[in-house]
């Protein structure tokens, strides 16, 4: 890492670079997903063709990683509403850090069967 | 006090107000208060759009928590996950008014709300002027553009296209 990138370090700062990072990644991809949703003007054939990629095994697993930054984003965003909104909430921004951490990981494994489950049966079969 | 011990007619002119900034009942120079308003200054001057703007992320992020997740479990959960979503899918969806102003809410929203974010990222990173000016007009280019043909998709959409 180039000197002088690093600011405070620890949670406040690293929650702030995923924020970001995770953030860029789901506005390229809503441009792309915009684009192949507009493909139901064209016709309905090359729709579902288009379609069918996101069915298929790497794929899905991009979209597993596509839902672990949305919804890193999405509760690390309620996080920061919090800290900005809540009269407590800056002392308290290393423990809801910690929930929100929490929370991702139980929605991660939750996710895992219904995002990722018709991939492995497709590679292993069922 | 005599004419001779002051120097110059006006010493140390303060640059906004055109007064003397010290003189000898005043021996220390005065320090005008940072951005004071004074007669020379525009009634108005940067509006509160840095403001709105931050606000507005914060509405839209709540709301945007709703519709964005309330989508994934729809498309990637329920049903058979990814496996159901097709051109008759869809067609049963915006059949409905209901899931019509889901989608066009959360179109607006999430473009708007990603375009601010990374107008931020641009206004952190990018340094040289014409690098900002070059990006920023690449991103309000592709923000209007896809809104656009979302909107434009979502309200022309026929189900009997074939």
């Amino acid at each position: 890492m180039p000197a002088g990138t690093l600011y405070r370090g620890r949670e406040g700062m690293w929650s702030w670079v995923a924020h970001r990072v995770t953030g860029v990644l789901i506005f390229f991809f809503l441009f792309v997903h915009v684009l192949d949703t507009a493909l139901v003007r064209v016709s309905p054939e090359s729709y579902d063709d288009v379609v069918s990629t996101y069915k298929t095994p790497i794929v899905a697993l991009l979209e597993y990683g596509l839902v672990a930054a949305i919804l890193f984003h999405a509760l690390n965003g309620l996080r920061v509403i919090a800290v900005d909104f809540w009269s407590k909430g800056p002392r308290y921004q290393k423990q809801m850090l910690w929930t929100v951490v929490g929370i991702w990981v139980v929605l991660m494994v939750g996710a895992l069967y219904p995002v990722l489950g018709h991939a492995v049966r497709e590679l292993f079969g069922s | 006090m005599s004419a001779d011990t002051t120097p110059a007619k006006t010493p140390g002119v303060g640059p906004v107000e055109g007064v003397a900034v010290y003189d000898v009942d005043h021996p220390a120079p005065f320090i005008e208060a940072p951005r004071k308003r004074t007669s020379k200054t525009p009634r108005s001057t940067r509006g509160n759009f840095e403001m709105a703007a931050w606000l507005f992320m914060r509405l839209s992020g709540v709301v945007l928590v709703v519709l964005v997740l309330g989508h994934l479990l729809i498309q990637l959960v329920l049903d058979g996950g990814v496996s159901k979503i097709g051109f008759a899918f869809v067609a049963g969806r915006w059949a409905s008014p209901f899931w019509q102003g889901w989608d066009l809410l959360m179109l607006w929203l999430a473009m708007l709300h990603g375009a601010n974010g990374l107008r931020t990222v641009i206004n952190d990173y990018a340094e040289r002027p014409n690098t900002r000016l070059w990006l920023k007009g690449l991103l309000y280019t592709a923000t209007v553009f896809t809104i656009l043909l979302g909107t434009l998709v979502i309200f022309t959409f026929d189900p009997n296209i074939r």
